[in-house]
């Protein structure tokens, strides 16, 4: 496959994912990911002192699945939305089929009652592998600027 | 030390605020909302006879090494100075008021607050003001100016088990007395060993601090409002447990024993409480991959110290919890993550694993985020209304074999009346 083709399929991937989420498809969201796949929200802070433990971690799609189940069937909180903002993609490198990739994110949050508000900004860092010719991520770090989060995180950035 | 007059603010008040009848079952939620009751917790609470949780000792373990925190709305500095020792100051420049310390945490030689130069040693005291004898000749200080007298206002500091605490008040007893034997005891049994961070972030509620100091003590609300515990089969009222509080009250402890379910409890099934899946199954089950790490069989204890500090002990996911205001509605949740120095790779996943269940995004906590919300929400306006505690009586009791109550809420607000003079 041509490396433009294979950067278009990179980018359309991390485009998707974010409708997913803002349109409320959670359920497609595991699909994003391969089987053994990483999943982390971790701060800015903790993450560049290299600490392991951030505020949500899954480490294999079943773990994906059961933050939408949780968040669906188990939690409770008030209905809300939140809509991307990405920037462009950028490939930092690559080799042996796996693609290192780092996108910027603003997330707003909308609560059903009105309020709008910058909720999260930070760094998408990407290991993504191609499965029968499709992308999937292999590993992907949400690393947010702010340590403090507003209320709660339950939707996945 | 200076001491801070009290101010009369009770006397000075236009409707002076007093405590409505039913004693520690009732809670006036005026006091989630009156500007005055909140400048008087300042000095009463914050400036009182309380120890205020700082950081940890590991958080500054060489000289020099600082952080900056806050106890009440007061910004203090907390270093290691060159001795060993820890010293705790107020962030507040003895010139004109600013910020000596900038940034959340450092190394430094000395204090030096950025405005104009003025210069402090890790002790806190003012060791240097910039142009203090004039320049070529002129200007500069009095003669007789004292540089003993403008140091940063100090806390004194006591440590337990690497956790560091501050207080203003010269009447606040050693640490391990104001704890009592029974906190000491779950104290020592998680912080016992040498710790390390495994993560940190915090969470900014939208709720008076107050309303998450009663969460962190509330065993009945847990397995209600935070489904999955009782789904999963983590924490529920049906398994061993109980409450246990120091002499005063003002600490609890609220345990559970994972191994001890047998059998749902048909409370569980009544038809006013949301429904619960029991046949509800992890995806992903590595989730609660969990290993007995405590000899008492204890799975799940969620201690609080008066008057804003948490310990967690969630299967094996280890957390301090410290809180402190942020204004009249508004607090600040921080959660760092623990583990052992000498726990293996299995060990360190397991936790790492588990901390999805609290924190920001936890799956038994982070109900917590919002419920204070909807409390200040739902009581806006209302300077007369009361919340009403009555689950399991009126008493401030230990309470084994049982955690439908709300003893230990009662505890906090006994220790609050008590400080505040109401």
């Amino acid at each position: 496959m041509a490396k433009e083709e294979k950067r278009q399929q990179i980018e359309d991937l991390i485009t998707d994912y974010v409708h997913c989420i803002d349109d409320d498809r959670l359920e497609e969201w595991p699909a994003f990911f391969t089987e053994d796949a990483k999943y982390q929200i971790i701060s800015r802070e903790s993450f560049d002192q290299g600490l392991p433990v951030g505020i949500m971690y899954c480490e294999s799609r079943g773990m994906l699945e059961d933050r939408v189940f949780a968040l669906r069937r188990a939690n409770i909180y008030e209905p809300h939305s939140y809509r991307h903002m990405i920037s462009a993609t950028k490939i930092l490198d690559s080799s042996n089929g796996e693609y290192r990739v780092q996108t910027n994110y603003h997330v707003v949050r909308i609560m059903q009652e009105g309020t709008v508000s910058v909720f999260s900004t930070g760094k998408y860092l990407d290991r993504i592998v191609f499965e029968e010719g499709r992308p999937k991520f292999k590993e992907r770090l949400v690393v947010f600027d702010s340590r403090r989060v507003d209320t709660l995180l339950v939707i996945p950035i | 030390m200076m001491k801070p007059q009290i101010s009369p603010l009770i006397e000075e008040q236009e409707a002076p605020f007093t405590w409505p009848e039913g004693g520690l079952t009732r809670v006036p939620y005026r006091v989630f909302s009156d500007p005055e009751i909140f400048a008087l917790e300042q000095v009463r609470i914050f400036r009182g006879p309380v120890w205020n949780f700082l950081c940890l000792e590991v958080e500054i373990p060489n000289a020099g090494d600082f952080k900056t925190t806050h106890v009440g709305e007061t910004p203090v500095i907390v270093v290691r100075d060159r001795d060993g020792r820890i010293n705790a100051m107020v962030n507040r420049c003895a010139h004109k008021g600013s910020l000596v310390c900038l940034e959340r945490r450092g190394n430094r030689k000395a204090l030096t607050c950025v405005y104009h130069s003025w210069s402090y040693d890790l002790k806190g005291d003012l060791t240097g003001v910039a142009f203090r004898n004039g320049i070529n000749q002129k200007g500069g200080m009095p003669k007789d100016f004292d540089l003993a007298a403008h140091g940063l206002e100090k806390l004194r500091v006591n440590t337990f088990c690497g956790l560091v605490f501050g207080t203003f008040s010269d009447e606040t007893e050693p640490i391990e007395d104001y704890l009592g034997e029974k906190m000491r005891a779950n104290i020592t049994r998680v912080l016992g060993k040498p710790v390390r961070i495994l993560g940190t972030h915090s969470q900014l509620l939208n709720n008076n601090w107050k309303l998450y100091a009663e969460n962190l003590r509330d065993a009945y609300h847990a397995t209600l409002l935070h489904l999955f515990y009782t789904t999963f089969k983590i924490n529920r009222l049906d398994m061993e447990g109980g409450i246990v509080l120091d002499d005063t009250g003002r600490h609890a402890i609220s345990y559970s024993k994972q191994g001890t379910f047998t059998k749902e409890a048909p409370e569980y099934r009544e038809k006013e409480i949301h429904s619960v899946r029991s046949d509800a199954k992890l995806a992903g089950p590595e989730l609660l991959e969990t290993w007995p790490e405590f000899e008492s069989g204890v799975t799940h204890a969620i201690q609080s110290i008066f008057p804003t500090l948490g310990i967690q002990m969630t299967l094996n996911s280890l957390a301090i919890r410290a809180f402190v205001p942020r204004g009249i509605h508004q607090s600040e949740l921080s959660w760092t993550y623990l583990g052992y120095e000498d726990d293996d790779e299995e060990k360190t996943r397991m936790r790492i694993r588990q901390s999805n269940l609290t924190g920001a995004s936890g799956y038994v906590s982070l109900e917590d985020g919002c419920i204070g919300g909807f409390v200040e929400r739902g009581i806006v306006g209302d300077t007369d209304g009361q919340a009403v505690l009555e689950m399991g009586g009126s008493e401030v009791a230990t309470l084994e074999g049982s955690r439908a109550t709300e003893t230990s809420v009662r505890g906090f607000w006994k220790e609050y009346r008590h400080l505040m003079g109401y």
